[in-house]
């Protein structure tokens, strides 16, 4: 890397999250620590029926043997300090009245905050067509045009509500994609999990808007354990987006979110990501840690499931949403950028699990990583025995900016039948100087230029997303590099 | 316009230019033959600053101004333009963006205003016309799975665009069948004006019977060993560049 | 007690009582070469499939056989038996160890450069233990892996080759490693310590290959240095019976613009593992795996490959292909790791599979870990069915099925082939290719 080059990544450092206010509301938390008490006072908070409450202590009961025998995952590229999930604060909510009856009565304070973070509560100001719904630390604060979704039989409200409103959907589907026993950090959700979406598209219907989900961290101390529920009926379709922020802070915060998401037969459910939690400073002080399990369960004939993210944000990602194909000629798409920059690290990538017949998956992943960052891509393509006719293609590509940044493969093929066709490939490279010059030659800035040869990498996955986030998301890519990169 | 003295460049280590001279006016167009590893190559991407390219002795003074001390986009934002040997394939990003990106930097260095996306597009799409490019060129990725014509025809595009004062073709002419030639020559020609100078480099006299030049250099060992007339072309193209052996210094 | 910790407990009980046997004038760092092996390998014992390393490939086959060293009396092997399992293509030198041991009455070294041959492990290690000290366990780290560690505590012959500054050997040297069956369920440790020196240049053959359908167990440790500027091509070829169980680790070291080619040719055995461990510790290293598998019936064929750019503008590549008929299960693990200064670094891999049979199956993990951020690397993979267009295409010139699937095999494997150092020896396994595709094809074992 040249003098300039390593010029504008020092300039381009100084660029600050813009993110990181913190909202003063009055909240109510729970004291930090986990036992049966505090899964039971969440429970009870939430005024939950008593097989809920039994499937959360089950969950924790587990969670603390495996905490026990010190079996947190370590395989992951990612180097953290022990966590104390002790010190942990599992429940905090804005103070509000019990029931709102409608969005002008949510807190004024709460409705600025996402006004800041771009996002319009009030529906009249709304961009038509997005519906969201929108979570703060541990609970759901509003759910804007429930109404005109409702005269559908689209259910999207808050999981906390779709437990009191829905408790036989929630019941049936709840667990059933990922398991309370899946894994340490879906273990742990199962066991608090606070808040999240649910949406529920009924036989036949295509929702007629994007679903959107905003995430928010605020209170200190305190983890983020949203669970999300999204259910497509046969024939029914769904997009559904999710965007999340939070506050500078020097601590690390730990976000374990389950998502999971069931496709009956005919069924299509994209699922979008723009994920942007604060990333630490400059020299790795602070962020979120993205402990995330998400699944989508593939469950009907021809049934499809698209998962895209963007991940710029976090200190540590570690995710891999993932399809369960069982139904015959079922589909999963796993499009995906994650760029890291500063200290940021990330393992990140998907598994697919081919079970039914003819059935397809595809993987495009793109890893950008400068300053100190690290990332790993970590996939798994499974064809089991009676999965006649699978096909999968992957491709992942990894881009190197700055000689202290590293990139790292992993991807396992698991193959049992002979009938499947799979191809890999991936490629690591640094940023082409001659695509570098090229640019230059033609007047643009080098960070203009490093910027613009990063979208042109991205454009696979960007060009799944929908069209607002793709442009959210092309922005949230450049101010990334601009954090860290020439 | 531009004017070169004593200068001495290398590339990887290897002394390639060893004492150019050369001073190009506004309103002139020099065309630079040489064989294969003369250093005309080198010569152009001296000119636009690439990375790698080192200047040993001697000044590049365009305008006046000490060309060296300059980044890649700064000369192409003073008005030097380089139509590339191998133009650049940048996956993903489309052509008009890119154009586009380019013109607005270009304009606002020059204390011009931005165009808008409807203006911009009115303007290459008459530019692309006039290059005989077709349109959904300009939606694709810049350079990606263009035929070599293609991607010589999009670099002339841009040049129409850009509207540079100096404009360097380095072997634009080279992989391209007749038709392509003369399309790429006629873009050229419509460029030329008593504000603009070009620099046309090339292997093959062939291009010079579109392009006429005011003069014609021969580089040979990394120095000019004949300079004269269009004249000379025609010349190098009856006896080869054999007989040069003799007359190049080494 | 599991099946794994109680085959531990049996190896560590032969490995002491191999110690206690040995030869009294054995020099005193060769006794704590094998003490310090045989307490690692007490150690690790076998690793579980809970181990990344070991995911894909359990041990407890092997396990479950009470595995002995063999008996103190030479296998009864004669000069005629070795002829039969040498192909006259390998017209070269051969030096012949059965059941681990040298027998030179079996072997017929030719007349290399410089009277250059190669020597008997547990003669040299007697005779002259000075040209041993510093060379045999210095790439192969007992800690490292079990298997290094059981062969090392069980360390007694092998082949040691010498090869001199600026020598150049032109015919391969063929090392054959027989497994005689006289008795069943006997282990060997087969050495290979290969020194090429500066400017050297050298092709050596190891081929491991069973007399008779009994089961054994090879565990085979290489250690192979290539010093400056000088160029080894190695072939590992692996034609033992179905019974076998074959365990080896080859250890490399790239000194600066030296060049290093490995051909592990997997055409038999019921269990194989490799692991192949190549440094290119200077600058400018090149290095080339080839890897090559044809396997059936109830087979395992097991590759593992680490690759490691130290330093800049080294240049690795690495092919393997896989086909599997049967049940037989293939997985390939190749890991490319481009440390900080391995700036330049052009690395690429690929792994090809064909699946002939509905049972077969096939994991691949093709890894990149790069830590430099100017280089060049890549990695591929694949995993298919035979071409059903090329198959039929192939059956309607009125070739039969049978042989239109060989002949496609042959064309899958040919560019690997191709690159052998020899061409007689690509002529012969291409022969011993299509004996094996038969029985991969016919769902036999292997």
């Amino acid at each position: 890397m040249s003098e300039s080059q390593n010029a504008t990544l020092e300039k381009l450092a100084e660029r600050e999250y813009q993110y990181g206010f913190v909202t003063d509301i009055e909240s109510e938390s729970v004291p930090p620590g986990l036992d049966e008490g505090i899964v039971r006072l969440i429970s009870s908070k939430k005024n939950e029926p008593e097989w809920l409450l039994a499937w959360r202590l089950k969950a924790l009961e587990r969670f603390l043997q495996l905490a026990a025998d010190g079996t947190e995952p370590t395989w992951a590229m990612v180097d953290y300090p022990k966590i104390d999930y002790q010190k942990i604060i599992y429940y905090s909510a804005p103070k509000q009245r019990k029931q709102l009856s409608s969005l002008d009565e949510v807190d004024p304070e709460l409705l600025r905050t996402y006004e800041k973070l771009g996002i319009s509560l009030a529906e009249q100001k709304r961009l038509t067509g997005v519906a969201v719904d929108a979570v703060f630390d541990s609970v759901s604060v509003a759910t804007t045009f429930r109404a005109e979704l409702e005269k559908q039989g689209i259910l999207f409200c808050s999981f906390s509500e779709a437990v009191q409103q829905h408790p036989e959907l929630v019941r049936k589907y709840l667990g059933s994609v990922v398991p309370y026993s899946d894994n340490f950090f879906a273990t742990l959700n199962s066991a608090v999990f606070t808040d999240g979406s649910f949406a529920y598209v009924p036989k036949g219907v295509r929702c007629p808007m994007e679903l959107s989900t905003y995430f928010r961290i605020n209170a200190v101390g305190t983890g983020q354990f949203e669970r999300t529920l999204i259910i497509a009926d046969e024939g029914a379709s769904v997009s559904y987006l999710e965007g999340c922020t939070a506050p500078k802070r020097d601590e690390n915060q730990l976000h374990a979110a389950v998502v999971e998401l069931v496709a009956l037969d005919d069924a299509t459910i994209k699922y979008s990501t723009v994920q942007n939690w604060y990333p630490g400073d400059k020299h790795g002080v602070g962020g979120i840690y993205n402990f995330v399990t998400k699944r989508g369960a593939c469950r009907g004939k021809r049934s499809k499931i698209s998962w895209t993210q963007v991940e710029t944000g976090s200190a540590i990602t570690w995710k891999y949403p993932s399809c369960i194909l069982q139904g015959d000629d079922s589909i999963g798409e796993f499009y995906s950028v994650a760029m890291t920059t500063n200290y940021q690290q990330a393992d990140t990538g998907t598994k697919m699990i081919h079970i039914g017949r003819n059935t397809s998956s595809t993987i495009v992943s793109k890893g950008i990583s400068a300053g100190h960052g690290r990332q790993a891509y970590r996939g798994l393509v499974h064809v089991s025995p009676r999965a006649v006719g699978a096909r999968n293609h992957s491709r992942c590509d990894s881009l190197l900016l700055g000689s202290t940044s590293s990139a790292h493969t992993f991807p396992y093929l698991e193959i049992e039948n002979a009938t499947a066709q799979v191809e890999h490939e991936a490629t690591t490279s640094k940023i082409g100087e001659d695509q570098l010059f090229y640019c230059r030659q033609r007047g643009l800035s080098e960070e203009d230029a490093v910027s613009l040869i990063v979208n042109g990498f991205c454009k696979e996955v960007f060009r799944e997303l929908p069209m607002e986030f793709a442009v959210e998301a092309q922005n949230l890519l450049s101010l990334s590099l601009e954090n860290t990169v020439g | 316009m531009l004017e070169l003295s004593n200068l001495h460049a290398s590339a990887g280590g290897a002394k390639i230019l060893k004492g150019i001279d050369l001073v190009v006016r506004a309103g002139e167009v020099h065309a630079v033959m040489g064989p294969n590893g003369s250093g005309k190559s080198t010569l152009a991407n001296v000119l636009a600053g690439r990375p790698g390219v080192e200047i040993t002795q001697g000044s590049v003074l365009f305008e006046g101004k000490d060309l060296t001390a300059l980044s890649p986009e700064e000369r192409a934002r003073a008005g030097i333009f380089l139509a590339f040997q191998y133009p650049v394939e940048i996956p993903g990003v489309a052509n008009s963006y890119f154009l586009k990106a380019s013109l607005n930097a270009i304009r606002k260095a020059r204390g011009l205003a931005e165009l808008d996306a409807m203006d911009f597009l009115a303007l290459v799409r008459e530019k692309a016309k006039r290059v005989e490019m077709d349109e959904k060129f300009l939606q694709r990725a810049v350079n990606e799975g263009f035929s070599g014509g293609e991607k010589k025809r999009n670099e002339i595009l841009q040049m129409a665009i850009l509207e540079p004062k100096l404009a360097v073709l380095d072997e634009t002419d080279s992989g391209l069948d007749i038709d392509a030639l003369r399309v790429v020559a006629n873009g050229v020609n419509a460029l030329r004006s008593p504000e603009r100078a070009l620099l046309v480099i090339t292997h093959y006299q062939r291009l010079l019977d579109y392009i006429v030049p005011d003069f014609v250099h021969v580089l040979s060992g990394g120095r000019i060993v004949r300079s004269g007339g269009k004249e000379l072309a025609l010349e190098l193209e009856q006896k080869g560049y054999g007989w040069l052996g003799a007359a190049a210094p080494r | 007690m599991s099946a794994l910790e109680a085959a531990r407990d049996h190896f560590v009980a032969s490995a002491r009582a191999f110690a206690a046997a040995a030869d009294p004038r054995d020099p005193a760092w060769l006794r704590s070469l094998r003490a310090e092996a045989a307490a690692s390998f007490a150690e690790q014992g076998l690793p579980t499939t809970r181990l990344e390393e070991w995911r894909y490939t359990n041990l407890t086959p092997l396990a479950k056989t009470r595995f002995e060293l063999p008996g103190a009396e030479p296998a009864a092997v004669d000069r005629e038996a070795v002829e039969a399992v040498c192909f006259p293509v390998f017209a070269c030198s051969v030096f012949v160890f059965v059941d681990g041991r040298f027998r030179p009455e079996l072997s017929s070294p030719r007349a290399l450069s410089g009277n250059l041959r190669v020597e008997s492990l547990a003669e040299l290690r007697t005779r002259a233990p000075a040209r041993l000290a510093g060379q045999l366990g210095r790439l192969a780290d007992p800690k490292r892996h079990p298997f290094v560690a059981l062969g090392t505590a069980c360390l007694d012959d092998g082949a040691c080759l010498f090869v001199p500054r600026a020598t150049r050997v032109e015919q391969p040297i063929h090392v054959v490693q027989i497994a005689s069956g006289a008795a069943p369920d006997r282990v060997c440790h087969p050495r290979l310590l290969l020194v090429a020196e500066p400017g050297s240049q050298v092709t050596v053959i190891q081929d491991f290959v069973s007399l008779a359908g009994a089961r054994g167990f090879s565990n085979a440790v290489a250690e192979v240095s290539v010093g400056q500027g000088a160029a080894v091509d190695l072939v590992l070829l692996q034609r033992e019976n179905a019974e076998s169980f074959h365990v080896s680790n080859l250890e490399v070291r790239i000194a600066r613009d030296a060049r290093f080619a490995a051909h592990t040719l997997t055409l038999g055995g019921g269990f194989v593992r490799n692991d192949l461990n190549a440094v290119l510790e200077e600058e400018g290293a090149s290095l080339r795996l080839d890897g090559l598998t044809v396997a059936g019936g109830s087979s395992l064929v097991d590759n593992h490959t680490v690759v490691d750019h130290a330093l800049p503008h080294g240049e690795s590549r690495q092919r393997y292909k896989c086909v599997l008929g049967g049940r037989a299960r293939g997985v390939f693990r190749g890991r490319v790791v481009v440390r900080p200064d391995a700036q330049k670094t052009n690395a690429s891999q690929s792994s090809a599979n064909i699946l002939l049979s509905e049972g077969a199956e096939i994991d691949a993990k093709p890894q990149l870990e790069i830590w430099a951020d100017d280089v060049k690397c890549s990695h591929g993979a694949t995993i298919g069915r035979l071409d059903e267009n090329a198959l039929f295409y192939l059956r309607s010139r009125g070739i039969g099925e049978a042989a239109a699937r060989d002949l496609l095999v042959q064309g899958f494997a040919a560019e690997l082939l191709a690159s052998l150092p020899s061409p007689a020896l690509a002529e012969g396994l291409t022969e011993l290719l299509r004996e094996q595709m038969r029985r991969a094809g016919a769902g036999e074992a292997a």
